[in-house]
Formats: C-alpha cells, sequence, structure tokens
C-alpha cells in the first residue's frame, strides 16, 4: 500500500491478493467520487437515452396489465394442460436474480468477504428490484388480483382462512418477507450514506430530501455500535431467508406429482440456479456501469473473477442438477419419469431443452479460462447467455413438465401470446426504469463501507 | 434497555445539572481514526464518562475506547424472533385445527411439517424488524437536531474528520480543563458546542 500522487488506476497482473480497492484512494477521494456521481455529474445524455427506453417499455408493461384486468387471463397463452405458463416462468426468473443480491450482502458478509463491499449496495437494489417485478406475476396471474388480499390470513365476514398446507400459501408468506426484509437491509445499509450525501448537497431541496432519509445520523460511536450490530444479525437473517425462498419456490412444483416437478433435487437446484443467474445478471449490469462512471478503482477486475468463479461453480451445480434430474427419470423405472426425461430430449419442445444445455452448462465451461474471465466483453456475453438459459431452464420445467403428463388425451402444446410477450418486456422496462432511478439518486456504491476497508481506516496503536 | 448514562456516578449530589452552562460540551476535531482513538482512550482514563467519538464509518476500537461495549440490541432481536416463530405458528394452528378445520386428503388436523415454511418466514420477518426498529430505537433516531450538529466543521465527520466530545453534564466536566485536555491531544481544532 504506498502513498502516491493520484493516477489513473491501472491495474498489474492479478494475484488472489490483488487490492480490492485502488490504493490511491483516501477517505476524501471515495466519499467525493461516489457522492459526486449523484450530487454533482450532471445528467448525462445515455442516461437520459436508456432510462426513456427503459420508461417506454415500463409502459408497455401497464398496458398489458390493464389490458388483463380488462379481458381477464385469457389474454395470455395459458390453459389446460399448460396452466402455468411464461408468467409463473418469469415470476421464478427473476426473483431468482434477486437471489445474488443477497448473497452479495449478507452470506459473503458473513464470510468477511471484503471485496463484497463494492458491489453490494448496487447488487442488493437489483435484489429489491427484481423481486417488485417477481411479484407481479403471481398476482396477476390470480384471474381476480384485486382479491390479492384474500391471501393474507385476516379474520374475514366470510368466516373463511387461507389453506396453510399449501405451497401456494407458503410462497406468499417467503416472498413478501424477502421483499421486507430485503428492502430493510438496503434502507438500513443506506442510512449513513444519507447523511454523507445530506452533508455534500448544494441545493436546498436535496439537503432536505437526503436530511429526512438520513434521520439525524451524525455518526456517533454508539450509533454506529449499535448499526454494526444490527446490520450483522440483518445479515444472518438473510442468510438462510434467501435460502428458504427459492426453497419454497421449488416447492410450489416440487409438492405437486406431475413427473418433471416430483423431485427431491429441487430446492438445492433452485437456489444454485438463483445465484447462477442473479451473478450472470450482476456482472451484465456491472460491466457497462462501471466502464461509464469510471469506476474501475472500486470495482477491481479482482470482482470480476471473483464474480465469474461464483457463476462457474454455480454453474457447475445446476449441471450436476440436470444430470441428476435426467438420472432419476430413468432409475425411478417409472414410466411417467421416463417418458418425461424422453419428452424432454426428444419432444416437441426439444429445441428449448438443448438450448438450455448449450448456455448454462457448455458456455460457463469458457470461466475456467483465465483469459477469458479478464476479457470484459467475454464475460458480458457468457453473462448473457446465462441469464437466457436460465429463462430456458425455467421454460423446460414449467411447460415441458405440464404439456404432457399422465393421460394422452389431456395432452396439448403451449404457444405464449403477445401479451405475454408484453408483459415480459415490460417488466425490464420497469425493472431498468428503477435501476436508471437509484444510479442517478442513491449512492451505487457503499460509501461508508469502502471507508472502511481504505488502508488509512487501520487504527495504528 | 440501555442508557447511555448508566455508567455515570454523580458525586456530587445531582446539583450539577440545574447550575450547568448552557452548552452541550467541548468537541475537538481529529485528523485520523489513531489520533481520535488515541485521545478517547486518554480522556476514558482520565475519568470522563459522558463522552462521545463521531467518525465517518464505524470504528471498533472507539467505542471500546469510549466505554460502550454493550448493546441489548441481540437480545431484542432474539426475543422478536421467538416471538415471530411461536406467533407464526400458533396463527397456523389456530386456523388449520381450531377455528377452520378442513380434512385434506386424510391429514391431520395439526400437520405441523407443512406449518414450518410459514413459521420460520414469521421468524425471520418479526427479527428482522426488530433489528431495524430497535437499532433505530436505541439510538433514538429519527432525531432531526441535535446540537453537535451545531460544530463548524461537523459536515467533514461524513467525510475525513473526526471528532470527540465531552458532555457539559459529565460530573468532572469543567470548561477550562477539558478544553486544555483536548488541546493536549493532537486534536485539530477544539470548539464549544451550544445546545
Amino acid at each position: 500500500m504506498q502513498d502516491e500522487a493520484p493516477k489513473p488506476y491501472t491495474e498489474g497482473p492479478l494475484h488472489s491478493t490483488s487490492p480490492v480497492i485502488d490504493p490511491g484512494l483516501t477517505f476524501a477521494s471515495v466519499t467525493d467520487k461516489i457522492s459526486s456521481i449523484v450530487l454533482k455529474r450532471k445528467t448525462s445524455l445515455a442516461w437520459f437515452l436508456g432510462f426513456a427506453i427503459s420508461f417506454a417499455l415500463f409502459q408497455l408493461m401497464l398496458l398489458a396489465m390493464t389490458n388483463l384486468l380488462f379481458v381477464g387471463i385469457g389474454l395470455w397463452g395459458v390453459n389446460v394442460p399448460v396452466a402455468w405458463g411464461i408468467d409463473i416462468l418469469n415470476f421464478v426468473w427473476w426473483i431468482g436474480i434477486g437471489h445474488a443480491g443477497t448473497l452479495i450482502s449478507a452470506i459473503l458478509l458473513l464470510l468477511r468477504q471484503r471485496w463484497r463491499t463494492s458491489i453490494n449496495r448496487f447488487a442488493e437494489a437489483m435484489t429489491l428490484f427484481a423481486v417488485a417485478q417477481a411479484g407481479m406475476y403471481p398476482i396477476f396471474h390470480l384471474g381476480r388480483p384485486w382479491l390479492m388480499y384474500w391471501l393474507f390470513p385476516y379474520p374475514n365476514t366470510m368466516g373463511i382462512w387461507p389453506q396453510f398446507r399449501s405451497p401456494l400459501m407458503w410462497d406468499v408468506f417467503a416472498v413478501s418477507t424477502y421483499a421486507t426484509v430485503s428492502a430493510m437491509f438496503w434502507f438500513v445499509g443506506l442510512i449513513p450514506d444519507f447523511a454523507t450525501l445530506r452533508d455534500r448537497a448544494r441545493s436546498k431541496p436535496f439537503q432536505i430530501l437526503y436530511g429526512m432519509l438520513a434521520m439525524g445520523w451524525r455518526g456517533s460511536a454508539r450509533h454506529w455500535h449499535r448499526y454494526e450490530m444490527a446490520y450483522l444479525l440483518l445479515a444472518g437473517l438473510a442468510t438462510p431467508l434467501v435460502l428458504s425462498v427459492h426453497t419454497i419456490v421449488s416447492f410450489d412444483f416440487a409438492v405437486g406429482i406431475i413427473p418433471g416437478w416430483h423431485a427431491t433435487i429441487f430446492p438445492p437446484y433452485f437456489v444454485a440456479g438463483a445465484i447462477y443467474a442473479g451473478f450472470a445478471m450482476v456482472l451484465l449490469l456491472t460491466i457497462p456501469l462501471r466502464r461509464f462512471y469510471g469506476l474501475e478503482g472500486f470495482i477491481t477486475m479482482r470482482h470480476m473473477h471473483n464474480m465469474a468463479k461464483v457463476m462457474l461453480a454455480t454453474g457447475l451445480i445446476v449441471g450436476y442438477g440436470y444430470i441428476m434430474e435426467a438420472f432419476f427419470g430413468w432409475y425411478s423405472g417409472n414410466k411417467y419419469e421416463r417418458f418425461m426425461i424422453w419428452n424432454r430430449m426428444h419432444g416437441p419442445y426439444s429445441l428449448y431443452y438443448w438450448a438450455l444445455i448449450l448456455c448454462n452448462i457448455i458456455t460457463p465451461q469458457f470461466l475456467w479460462v483465465k483469459k477469458i474471465r479478464s476479457n470484459l466483453l467475454a464475460l458480458w456475453i457468457i453473462s448473457f447467455i446465462v441469464s437466457i438459459g436460465m429463462w430456458l431452464e425455467r421454460f423446460v420445467i414449467v411447460v415441458t413438465s405440464l404439456h404432457r403428463d399422465y393421460l394422452p388425451s389431456s395432452w396439448g402444446m403451449y404457444q405464449p401470446t403477445q401479451w405475454d410477450w408484453s408483459m415480459f418486456i415490460g417488466t425490464i422496462g420497469f425493472f431498468f426504469t428503477l435501476l436508471f432511478l437509484f444510479i442517478r439518486f442513491l449512492p451505487m456504491i457503499s460509501i461508508f463501507e469502502m471507508r472502511t476497508i481504505l488502508p488509512e481506516a487501520e487504527v495504528e496503536e | 434497555m440501555e442508557t447511555e448514562n448508566k455508567q455515570i456516578h454523580v458525586t456530587s449530589g445531582g446539583s450539577h445539572r440545574r447550575h450547568a452552562p448552557p452548552m452541550y460540551g467541548v468537541i475537538a476535531e481529529f485528523e485520523s481514526p489513531s489520533d481520535l482513538v488515541a485521545a478517547a482512550r486518554r480522556v476514558y482514563s482520565l475519568g470522563y464518562r459522558r463522552i462521545n467519538g463521531y467518525s465517518p464509518y464505524p470504528i471498533e476500537e472507539l467505542s471500546e475506547a469510549i466505554g460502550f461495549t454493550h448493546t441489548s440490541l441481540p437480545l431484542i432481536v432474539f426475543i422478536g424472533g421467538l416471538v415471530g416463530g411461536i406467533g407464526g405458528f400458533l396463527m397456523q394452528y389456530y386456523i388449520e385445527v381450531i377455528d377452520y378445520p378442513i380434512n385434506v386428503g386424510g391429514k391431520p388436523y395439526n400437520s405441523w411439517p407443512a406449518f414450518i415454511p410459514i413459521t420460520f418466514e414469521m421468524t425471520v420477518l418479526v427479527a428482522a424488524f426488530s433489528a431495524v426498529l430497535g437499532m433505530l430505537v436505541l439510538n433514538k433516531l429519527p432525531q432531526p437536531y441535535h446540537p453537535v450538529f451545531n460544530v463548524p466543521n461537523f459536515a467533514m465527520a461524513t467525510r475525513d474528520r473526526f471528532f470527540l466530545a465531552v458532555e457539559a453534564n459529565d460530573p468532572k466536566f469543567d470548561h477550562a480543563g477539558v478544553v486544555e485536555l483536548l488541546k493536549s491531544l493532537n486534536a485539530l481544532e477544539v470548539n464549544d458546542v451550544e445546545v
């Protein structure tokens, strides 16, 4: 750690001890650099362009939803036998993406992985926005979404209660708890940074706005002590929570007796898939973002390598899951299970299955090569392919399992309609709308946590 | 619930409060975390107890130096989790067994394994709320006004400056002496803080 004059940060060859942060940074430069993105930097044309596109797509979602409310669920392609189409698929896809944020912010905190500090704020925001998209699908899938409050146990004049033996009820509790806890975790993490912004903001409205959000935070040692404890406890709570959420999402399928759903491997394989998809999304978003905002000193190549490695590891677990699914089908000796696997590989949707294998098992193998991990364009493309692959995985699970089950007389095909796609593209727009607002108005890197990993933060006795 | 002054032994019969000067205390500004921690240790060792440090990021050594190492937050969170877990299970038990029993495939009304996921989620939910609200309440936040915000350079406490305050209601507080002491501890500046 040397004290040099500030110069553009360039990295030497990568080692496992490579710095997780540009060693030339100081308390002042970290604070000023991150807060100026929010406070001083002129909003760029690229931001407006990106926001405008996202916002336009968001309108598509509102259109699709309004139409759905007027016409009904028949607008979507779902029908018996495929009563869960890409809408439940998208729910699982979005919520899976969200899981990487919690993993980075909570699990890596408990494991004392200091490199998480630069990316946890952003990843948590991604979690929150992805869960917001996910939550809308099951609600609008209800048929009469305006009665969604019936899912919650409240004393009512109808004298009825929800059925707690159903995984769908577990899902309501898991997803709403997850959304609430993620939001609290995120907000608590932001409080000291709101105080930083309050003290740096030049204009009165922003001073008042950030001041209210900071709630009078003044960096008192007593406050910090309790704060650190609360943050640690929240991380400890969020860790089993995130594992439970995707486990319960997998129960939506695994508790049913449909061949292709009724498998004990589902919970761990869903959780690994969620982390896999989530890291792909974090990479997909951070690679352009760090370039655009010049954050190479904060989010270093070591972060990229670490995330690529997590992606590779979880990708291998997911690959193991696919192999086991096929093995279970064969080993069960059950003709319906065997047919299900045969149908996935050779049936009308076989193209999806093989595309999934290509995207999710074969593509990430390139990440073994250090050169490819160091090439940001290659990493971005692989992340993009993995995101598509994880979407295909849920398509294979949801659609191909349902479309041919026990009775050949009830077999059928599924075709998403333009409204299914509008809703999906619309939620992508909504996700990016929220993300663009986030990077413009809130510090996308946790300022106070960055200060703690600076060399000058060490107290010399 | 802890209070910030439980370690004080008021020896002057409590009369100092009535005659206390209309000031919050004296605050010293430091350039580095090491200076702040060293100063806090020194001030604490001289018997001052109503002292507090202000820093842009959490410094573990600092809360030890000012003698603040205990917080009841873990207990609050534990109780919250317990309430959430037991409450979550009892809610399901009451609904599925007592108030609205439905026979599903011959399963027992109290099919407790099916109640575990929601019991777990409720545990986490209530514990997380206890952690966040407990932290805010113990810290007495939101608190829009606080005397230390009057310190001229205090906006730097969220950037790269470190502060140590000795509060006027400390039993040992003596204005000239405290100012002298803080000045001798490598402080950049020493200021009075008005209430």
